[in-house]
């Protein structure tokens, strides 16, 4: 589906695309778009700070809940530590994607921002890099926090934090498609994870996989080139895909 | 001489009787080979030399999963034919899909744990075919639980249209992820590939069941679809008109 499709004409635009009628407002250009999103989304986050703080919370409460779960012992929790911290961070990550879309949708904003001239994988792109920014980002941040409460090796905490800086980009980009397939849908959240979490599994085992490659004495570099070419598909195909869901809810 | 008009079936009213006469003879079709692949498995098929009788039932368990994973496909199919041509019967088509894919893909899973626990001793293992199989089980369920979780069907057609596709391209990912990660924990210490060669009559059994197996899937995937187009199209004439006749 072409992403620049024209949207059907709407009565609150009866100008919009005549040749002959007013001068249409000027196309945004994508990258401008895509930092006028970000930065929008970023303002509103900074303002509800204390939501943000619960992810972060969220993310080291699970994480901590294991050894008690599971057991203090350490050669154990060393073992199970970068799949403990991949699962808390897609849980995390989770929780946070009906802040997406969901509050544009129910205040009108994403209906404006379909209907802006600027072309909407930009402006969901840019919505996207603003949440990974203040949801995945600090997950990133805390990786090695974990990685020292469950006494990994200096070099399997470098590569479980690069392969969340790597991984969690690609999570956000499944999560949206996902959030704006339910926009508006009665079945909320459960279905939300119900369809995110089947399709984040490569995702999972190539992080995971990734620290535990290190710790057992193999390198890490086949299980990090593909969550990086994970990343890049992310970025080329997300907002395109994205971009339609938004659309399928408003057509 | 005139090309047949094949988008004259995609439209539901024209479709629907097509359905109806088709649907019969596939499910007929399903019965008899079901029936002489179950009893060429059953009865002529030699013994196995290492399963011993518990093997008979990969007649069931191979064609269920062939078909659980061909399924996903032929739906991700319609999926992107109603987003190209944004026609109502490809949505329809790919909706009447699922769940019959969705119950093959439980059924190798339930056979599977039947034959794994003389087998292999243990009804699961974390083995890459039976992880990539219950996480297409869950795309299927996901496909549904989206379905029924919008009420506008228009929306939810083109949204599980989208689903199906974004599964589609994520399945085979999933699938080498896994085995991927399977071979990486640890030496394949089952595996369905070092099994002995089969016999000639178990193969054509196979087969066969799998034919039954397809046969079925369009059966049951025709009779649905015209049980969905009588629910979409409950506000048409054509469908008022076809009550009034079948009174």
């Amino acid at each position: 589906m072409s992403a620049h499709e024209r949207r059907p004409q709407s009565p609150d635009h009866p100008d919009d695309g005549h040749p002959g009628g007013e001068p249409r407002a000027e196309a945004l250009p994508a990258l401008a778009a895509i930092a006028w999103a970000c930065r929008r989304d970023l303002l509103l986050a900074m303002r509800s700070r204390a939501e943000l703080a619960l992810i972060v919370v969220f993310f080291v409460l699970v994480i901590s809940l294991f050894p008690l779960g599971v057991s203090p012992d350490p050669t154990l929790l060393e073992r199970i530590a970068p799949g403990i911290a991949w699962v808390a961070a897609l849980l995390a990550s989770l929780l946070s994607l009906p802040r997406l879309f969901a509050l544009d949708h129910a205040d009108g904003t994403l209906e404006q921002l379909v209907l802006a001239p600027a072309a909407l994988p930009a402006l969901v792109a840019g919505k996207v890099l603003a949440h990974w920014l203040t949801n995945g980002l600090p997950l990133v941040l805390l990786a090695p926090m974990a990685g020292v409460q469950f006494g990994m090796q200096p070099d399997a905490i470098a590569v479980l934090t690069l392969g969340l800086l790597l991984g969690t980009p690609t999570l956000s980009w499944l999560g949206a498609i996902g959030a704006a397939l339910t926009l508006g849908t009665r079945a909320g959240s459960a279905l939300l994870a119900l369809l995110v979490l089947p399709l984040a599994v490569p995702v999972l085992i190539f992080g995971a996989g990734a620290a535990e490659a290190v710790s057992s004495g193999l390198g890490a570099q086949a299980h990090l080139s593909l969550l990086g070419a994970g990343l890049i598909v992310g970025w080329v195909f997300g907002p395109l895909v994205t971009a339609a869901a938004v659309r399928i809810a408003y057509e | 001489m005139t090309s047949i008009h094949w988008f004259r079936f995609s439209s539901p009213a024209s479709f629907y009787p097509l359905a109806g006469k088709l649907a019969p003879w596939f499910g007929w079709a399903a019965a008899l080979f079901a029936l002489v692949g179950l009893a060429i498995g059953f009865f002529v098929a030699p013994t196995d030399y290492q399963q011993g009788e518990s093997y008979r039932i990969i007649f069931i368990h191979v064609p269920a999963a062939w078909m659980a994973m061909f399924t996903y496909l032929v739906m991700a199919g319609w999926s992107a034919a109603s987003l190209i041509w944004n026609t109502r019967l490809s949505a329809m088509m790919a909706q009447a899909l699922a769940p019959t894919g969705a119950m093959f893909a439980f059924v190798s899973l339930w056979t599977g744990a039947f034959w794994g626990r003389p087998t292999w001793g243990t009804y699961w293992v974390w083995d890459a075919r039976l992880t990539s199989t219950l996480i297409l089980l869950f795309l299927y369920l996901g496909f549904i639980a989206l379905r029924a979780a919008i009420d506008d069907p228009r929306r939810a057609d083109k949204a599980c249209a989208l689903l199906g596709l974004v599964g589609a391209v994520n399945v085979p990912i999933i699938y080498f992820s896994v085995r991927w990660w399977n071979t990486l924990h640890q030496g394949a210490s089952v595996s369905l590939t070092s099994s002995p060669k089969m016999a000639q009559t178990m193969l054509v059994a196979m087969l066969i069941m799998a034919f039954a197996a397809w046969f079925y899937t369009i059966a049951v995937a025709l009779a649905r679809v015209r049980h969905l187009i009588l629910e979409r199209e409950a506000h048409a004439d054509w469908t008022h008109r076809l009550v009034e006749d079948a009174r």
